[in-house]
């Protein structure tokens, strides 16, 4: 029954090995022969054997993605038992992403957590047995993923997405008493008006698109916190890590501060780095960083560099900290190595031992730059050995909002070239009303009954 | 004491608008029919607006006409004026309101109802259910008569335990002062039916002669009228008609009603039944949109042979002293007499969560029911249900499948699945809006969507299908053709395209692609298109709006396709939803609660994820292959 083709990125999401984006369904073969190009140009996927590899290029429309090799599996002798596509990248998390983004604007659509099981087991090729577990994996794997989407949309991006919606929903409310009460409302000129609404809409999610030169509305890569004490230097750190000075990444006031603290790239690994420091209510600069403010990072991230002044004493407060840390993957650096320390390498060494913790520790200096090989050295480690790693969920629905935003974009504009048209008003509000199910797709909002709510409370309606 | 036994087919309780469409289509398909009502004289009475249609109600009138029903029959021979609302809008919207005479529409309809085959009309007002296993038996009446029948069909309108009331005026009575149905309610929830208690209103009617009409704006009806029926001769409704008139409330008036907000039931609190927000009293208006200066009143005819006027727009249940101030504060109306008061109207109905599509009960075989009794609102609302009710009342006892629309085959299909699939807490009016795939759902078009199915269930004779038939054809072969019929830039076109101020053509294109012009239609271009047979208005029209919004249709086509395939995944009957261990707890309660007749009903219920249609899908397919094995 479901014979619509579907795609997603079927390996875990690291940034080093090879990643494999699955297509499957009808229209797999004529997917990818609209975006594979092998060396000579000549070779048609669809037309080659089953069951064979190839090696070219995913391209969309002239541009060069990646380098692959395309796996083409016929039905019915596929895990789904559809045609099945599946394409071996190497290029790294934001090149797997992008391949995966093309195989969509081509035709396909995202694959719902755990579709492809579900489809394996509804075509027949799961055993009976298993039928239990396949369930109980799709609504785990939902769960997850809205769980995850949910958590990590940030409050201006959740509110700038709310705004919009209530406004389209508005306009949609205002046709829609029109039509069910004519003699009532009148809609004389309402097209340039709306035309204008449009065009507002339009720039704001273009904005929200361009959040990032990626399109990434939530945090990729290992939520990383830096905390320590005012002034042990967790904000020349963060700038030494970045290699440049903080900058604004959207023009939409508000949504650089919960959005995307800064993302940096070390060696290949990908951090989000929440400078703490940054924060912009903590007015009082007091001595000692609150507990309970440490405790809130540490549970939002996957990794903490813990920051100590080798310049001043190691308190109290230092050791409640560390207390924290006893359960987390994170990196103790000691800064300013540059100045006489107060406390010592050995000292802190010591102070580990006693609690027998063994996370690592090393000696930087972020106003020399010194120290920062060893620390990207240890991160890589962490990484490869799997101590750390990236919720491929999130990668996942970076691209599901990104598409719910284009296709939210497209019937915006569909709405602009019905006005063109002159076409009547009752033809805006499916467009419209499609628009704001696609931006509700992002908050996990579904419609409900929002327009009849809104009808009733903004319009004085009948007899 | 000897009592009166009875044997039927079919019974139906209630004679308003659900209840005639009910009985008629069991009778018509050859059911021995009893329709109970509590006054024979109240047969289809209208005790609210003098109209039928109207935005969307004019869309169920239709589909009611195509599958065999009577309303728009009726309305077509009693109408005293028409108009086809939204004409500047798409088809989708265009809708068609007429006012009627109303007691001429209920003699008509009561003469309808007495000399159909089958059919036997019994005064008696009906109070118990004969229920035995969780099966429909047959029904008891006041004076203890059993009648028993193989279905039931309740549509009791809002009779039960109705009161009406205005200011500290409270009249145990059911609309209009006829007799209220005051032990039905016990029955059902002996039963386990679960009620709910519902609020409606209705404005006074004046006195003609009472009225200044050179205050007001006159509203004519349309040159040209449209008949509802597809069965009615266009030329047969074009009649001398009678006019609506428009006038406006004003501060003063906005003025008496807030002064004297304490006197009126709602605020006071004598009123506990829920009303409905899209057709709110004049001072729930006045209240909710404080800033507005003024609110229309229309005044509309009750008939030709009456005097009394509707006032539409100022229903209320203010006390009588302050509606003779807040109606004779309207321009026009300074002098006005009332001739009955406003008053609001509370009532028992069901929780329409209890029903199937098909409108019967999930816990009773055999029981059906359709109306304002069902929570919805509206004569055509109510006429819909009813005919789907009574049809599938018939289906019933002749041991067949029932029909059930589904929210892409017509407005009756959403109608009736928002009512036993969403959450309702007030009665329930048609909008466009709730059609999501109302391209396709329009007016125009009713016939083809639907007389197919009449004519499968009994309704519709073979002389009209096969016109629909035809008339399909012909419409599909002119599509077909004019995408190919090719236009060249020459002077004949160009002096076309100007005469209808549309820009010439720079190159040669196709006459579908002229047609989609907005300022152009199939009927302007005839000249240009030498070839073009004869056709009659209707396949015209059609072909027109299939080329013309060609691309928006086929949009919606496509979702209909999806739509498609959840709905025809059926779920089995009272199925225990705990036994599948994967769904969340809140889809498990509400699965269990709605019992849905398949995945795209599941889909729908507020609480139920598209991760739990997933699991069911593979809990589907799990049952399927064990029971195979």
């Amino acid at each position: 029954m479901d014979t619509d083709t579907i795609a997603a990125i079927s390996t875990a999401v690291t940034n080093a090995g090879i990643g494999i984006v699955r297509i499957s369904g009808e229209d797999s073969f004529q997917i990818i022969d609209k975006i594979y190009r092998s060396e000579n140009g000549k070779k048609i996927l669809s037309q080659e054997k089953s069951h064979t590899v190839h090696y070219g290029y995913i391209c969309d429309g002239e541009k060069k993605i990646d380098e692959v090799m395309v796996l083409i599996l016929k039905s019915p002798n596929t895990y789904t038992k559809e045609d099945t596509v599946e394409i071996d990248c190497h290029g790294g998390i934001l090149v797997m992403r992008r391949i995966l983004e093309t195989v969509i604007k081509y035709g396909a659509r995202l694959a719902e957590p755990g579709e492809f099981t579900k489809r394996a087991f509804l075509n027949g090729r799961i055993d009976l047995s298993q039928a239990e577990s396949v369930m109980d994996l799709i609504n785990a794997k939902n769960d997850f993923a809205l769980k995850s989407s949910i958590d990590q949309l940030g409050g201006s991006l959740k509110k700038a997405i709310k705004e919009m919606r209530e406004k389209i929903l508005h306009e949609i409310a205002l046709i829609e008493s029109a039509l069910d009460d004519p003699e009532h409302i009148s809609m004389e000129g309402y097209g340039e008006q709306l035309l204008e609404i449009l065009q507002e809409l339009s720039h704001r999610i273009e904005s929200l698109l361009s959040v990032s030169e990626n399109g990434q509305l939530l945090k990729e890569g290992i939520n990383t916190a830096i905390i320590g004490k005012p002034n042990a230097g967790k904000s020349s750190l963060m700038n030494v890590l970045a290699g440049k000075e903080r900058a604004i990444v959207t023009d939409i006031a508000g949504t650089t501060r919960d959005m995307i603290e800064e993302q940096v790239n070390l060696n290949g690994v990908t951090l989000n780095i929440m400078d703490t420091a940054g924060i912009r209510d903590t007015q009082d600069v007091v001595e000692k960083i609150g507990v309970d403010k440490a405790k809130k990072y540490l549970s939002e991230s996957d990794l903490v560099f813990y920051v100590i002044d080798s310049s001043t004493i190691f308190d109290e407060n230092d050791k409640e900290i560390l207390e924290l840390l006893d359960q987390k993957k994170s990196i103790l650096l000691l800064n300013k190595s540059d100045l006489d320390p107060v406390t010592s390498e050995e000292k802190v060494r010591q102070i580990l031992q006693e609690r027998e913790m063994l996370h690592p520790l090393i000696s930087i200096s972020a106003k020399e730059k010194s120290g920062l090989e060893e620390l990207k050295a240890v991160i890589q480690n962490m990484f490869f050995k799997g101590e750390i790693q990236i919720q491929d969920e999130i990668y996942i629905t970076n691209v599901r909002q990104k598409s719910s935003l284009e296709s939210a974009k497209e019937s915006l504009s569909m709405v602009e070239r019905s006005i063109a048209d002159g076409m009547p008003e009752d033809f805006y509000s499916i467009d419209l009303m499609n628009a704001y199910q696609e931006l509700g797709n992002i908050t996990g909002e579904t419609v409900g009954e929002d327009l009849v709510n809104e009808i009733f409370s903004k319009f004085c309606m009948g007899k | 004491m000897p009592y009166i036994e009875e044997e039927y087919d079919v019974c139906v309780v209630g004679a308003g608008h659900a209840g005639c469409e009910a009985a008629l289509a069991c009778a018509r398909l050859g059911l021995d029919t009893i329709l109970f009502t509590v006054s024979v004289e109240s047969i289809a009475l209208m005790p609210c607006n003098p109209n039928i249609g109207g935005s969307s109600k004019g869309h169920l009138v239709r589909e009611i006409d195509a599958l065999g029903g009577q309303m728009g029959i009726n309305i077509d021979k009693t109408f005293i004026q028409s108009k086809m609302l939204n004409c500047s809008k798409g088809p989708a919207v265009h809708s068609l309101r007429a006012q009627a005479d109303k007691s001429e529409y209920t003699r008509l309809m009561r003469k309808t109802l007495e000399n159909t085959d089958h059919l036997t009309i019994r005064q008696a007002e009906v109070t118990e259910l004969i229920v035995e296993n969780e099966h429909i038996k047959g029904v008891k009446t006041f004076s203890g008569a059993s009648y028993y029948s193989k279905a039931v069909v309740l549509c009791t309108g809002t009779y039960l335990k109705a009161r009406c009331l205005y200011g500290d005026v409270v009249n145990h009575t059911g609309p209009n002062g006829l007799q209220s149905a005051d032990y039905l309610s016990d029955s059902l929830k002996e039963n386990g039916v679960e009620l709910f208690r519902f609020k409606t209103g209705t404005p006074a009617r004046v006195d003609k002669r009472s009225i200044d009409f050179s205050k007001m704006e006159e509203q004519k009806g349309d040159e040209r009228v449209v008949p509802f029926s597809f069965t009615t001769d266009p030329e047969d409704v074009q009649i001398d008609q009678v006019s609506c008139w428009l006038t406006y409330t004003n501060l003063k008036t906005h003025e008496v009603i807030r002064e004297n907000l304490d006197r009126s039931p709602l605020y006071s609190g004598m009123i506990e039944g829920t009303g409905p927000r899209y057709c709110p009293s004049i001072e729930d208006k006045v209240v909710k949109f404080a800033d507005k200066e003024r609110h229309q009143v229309f005044l509309e005819p009750e008939g030709l042979y009456t005097n009394e006027m509707y006032v539409g727009g100022m229903s209320s249940s203010l006390p009588e002293d302050v509606q003779y101030q807040m109606y004779r504060s309207v321009a026009g109306m300074e002098q006005v007499k009332i001739v009955r008061n406003a008053y609001a109207i509370e009532y028992d109905c069901i929780n329409p969560r209890q029903l199937y599509p098909s409108l019967e009960f999930k816990k009773i075989r055999g029981l059906f029911s359709g109306g304002q009794f069902n929570g919805s609102s509206g004569y055509e609302e109510a006429a819909a249900q009813g005919l789907i009710a009574g049809i599938n009342a018939a289906m019933f006892s002749l041991g067949k499948d029932p029909l059930i629309l589904d929210r892409s085959t017509s407005y009756i299909g959403v109608l009736i699945d928002d009512l036993v699939t969403k959450e309702n807490h007030e009665p329930y009016r048609m909008m466009t809006s709730r059609a999501e795939y109302r391209l396709l759902l329009r007016q125009d078009n009713a016939d083809l969507r639907l007389s197919k199915i009449g004519y499968e269930v009994g309704l519709i004779s073979q002389e009209r299908y096969d016109w629909v038939v035809e008339k399909e054809r012909l419409i599909e072969k002119e599509v077909e053709r004019i995408q190919h019929v090719k236009i060249g830039a020459n002077a004949a076109v160009q002096k076309i395209l100007e005469l209808h101020g549309s820009t010439p053509l720079k190159t040669g294109t196709t006459l579908a692609e002229l047609i989609r012009r907005p300022e152009l239609t199939y009927e302007m271009l005839k000249e240009i298109d030498s070839d073009r047979p004869d056709f009659p208005e209707d396949v015209i029209e059609q072909v027109n709006i299939q080329v013309k919004y060609d691309g928006y249709i086929k949009r919606q086509l496509k979702q209909v396709k999806e739509f498609k395939k959840l709905e025809n995944k059926r779920l089995p009957e009272h199925f225990d939803y705990d036994q599948v261990k994967s769904l969340r707890i809140e889809a498990k309660q509400k699965l269990n609660l709605y019992q849905p007749v398949n995945l795209g009903q599941a889909s729908r219920i507020s609480g139920v994820s598209p991760a739990d249609i997933s699991v069911l899908l593979v809990y589907l397919e799990q049952m399927y292959r064990k029971n195979k094995e």
